[in-house]
């Protein structure tokens, strides 16, 4: 068996990596949105919010290249889609169409995945503050001040489009929620690590969390009218174990395109 | 060999002249960002605290710490450190970077927020108190745009960071 301090050390990378590849693919996709939002105003928050959240993820890939497990940068642009932790939740494309050309981007789908994503993760870095491990603990603080505004943006957004009355902003929400929720189980996960990544006192578990994030949503839809409980899922796999879509490989595609024309360039 | 004892007033006095790159009214001293200075013989380690941690003037204002303390001809090695705790609070800036801030047109952060979360400012021009909110977001991590119905000016804010958020 495995001595104490070695199952420690996987168990705290295993959760960084989760941490650093949801923030990473979840700002590039927020990247995206760049020119595209639906108001000047909206453009300048969205991207703000994508700067601070790949802030996020470089610290968490920081904190493994302190582990040892290679240069952040790289870590962040050079692995393939299969090594990638993030909830597969997060990686999906905005909508048909690309960037370049015609992109016919679903911002009811940004509005609920940003929403449940972003309290999910204020979720989560709460629980970090009482991290065994102390520098993700310190790490937690930071980001807690900065994800207060993020929360109170899409939140804002989340309600008002849901209490709007207009026909078709709820009817596309309503749909954004039942495709986001089929595989938002998958930002809980914890993977196939997660039992030693809980005994480790890193982090609570899965069912704590979910509970937790239930507690605070649930109340938010009644309020737009929309009762029951919440039920979420992995209906495309469990993206912590290196399973994922062909969305991710292509936009690792695109995202690493300039990293991958000179690896050894220094920016 | 000589050894000119380097004091730490000295760097502070040199660390004045580190401006905010976006701010240039405003040193690094008056953000509250750096967090300690220490000296070894001739090594100078400066540490400092991240406003924002995806601010990318970080490594400028690295590279602006190194450059201004290697002014001084005793200094052999200049080291600097982006601490991860404590966190940076917008309550560090100092009365004096309260009126850079101004100077540049950007409200300085109130101390508090209401119990409901609002924070109230006022017109860095004017000093009105009739403003609205126009984005908490603004051109960078950390300030929001806001519009004096006073003066009629657009003008920025520094976005309250507050421990118990």
């Amino acid at each position: 068996m495995a001595n104490n301090s070695s199952v420690m050390n996987t168990a705290i990378k295993e959760l960084l990596f989760q941490l650093a590849d949801d923030d990473f693919i979840h700002s590039y996709r927020g990247s995206e949105w760049l020119g595209l939002a639906p108001h000047i105003e909206e453009d300048i928050a969205t991207s703000s919010i994508t700067q601070d959240t790949m802030g996020h993820a470089a610290i968490f890939y920081q904190l493994l290249e302190e582990l040892g497990e290679g240069n952040a940068n790289q870590l962040a642009h050079d692995r393939p889609a299969y090594e990638r932790r993030n909830a597969i939740i997060l990686e999906l494309v905005n909508g048909p169409g690309s960037y370049m050309e015609q992109p016919d981007y679903d911002w009811a789908f940004a509005v609920v995945r940003n929403y449940f994503y972003t309290q999910a993760k204020a979720i989560k870095i709460q629980s970090l503050h009482s991290s065994s491990y102390e520098p993700l603990a310190e790490v937690a603080a930071k980001v807690q001040m900065e994800l207060y505004y993020h929360l109170m943006h899409w939140k804002t957004w989340f309600v008002q489009l849901l209490g709007s009355g207009h026909e078709e902003a709820v009817s596309r929400m309503k749909a954004a929620i039942e495709k986001t929720l089929q595989d938002f189980q998958g930002v809980f996960s914890l993977g196939e690590h997660g039992n030693i990544i809980v005994q480790q006192g890193l982090i609570e578990s899965e069912a704590v969390l979910l509970t937790k994030w239930n507690q605070v949503v649930s109340p938010i839809l009644e309020s737009v009218g929309l009762e029951g409980p919440i039920k979420v899922g992995m209906a495309q796999g469990d993206g912590r174990n290196g399973k994922h879509t062909e969305d991710l490989e292509k936009a690792l595609e695109t995202l690493c395109e300039v990293y991958a024309s000179n690896k050894a360039a220094s920016w | 060999m000589s050894t000119v004892l380097i004091t730490s007033e000295e760097i502070y006095k040199l660390l004045e002249n580190v401006k905010d790159p976006e701010i240039s009214t405003v040193s690094i001293l008056d953000l509250g960002m750096v967090e300690n200075v220490e000296i070894l013989g001739s090594d100078v380690s400066v540490k400092i605290l991240p406003t924002f941690l995806g601010c990318p003037a970080l490594p400028i204002i690295q590279k602006n710490v190194e450059t201004a303390v290697k002014q001084l001809s005793s200094v052999e090695g200049v080291s600097v450190e982006f601490l991860r705790s404590p966190s940076w609070t917008s309550d560090r800036i100092t009365e004096k970077g309260k009126a850079g801030l101004k100077v540049f047109g950007i409200s300085p952060p109130p101390r508090q927020l209401k119990e409901d979360g609002s924070w109230h400012i006022d017109c860095p021009y004017c000093e009105s108190t009739y403003v609205t909110m126009e984005n908490i977001f603004g051109p960078t991590a950390c300030r929001s745009i806001l519009y004096c119905k006073s003066c009629k000016n657009p003008f920025e804010a520094m976005k309250p960071m507050i421990k118990f958020m």
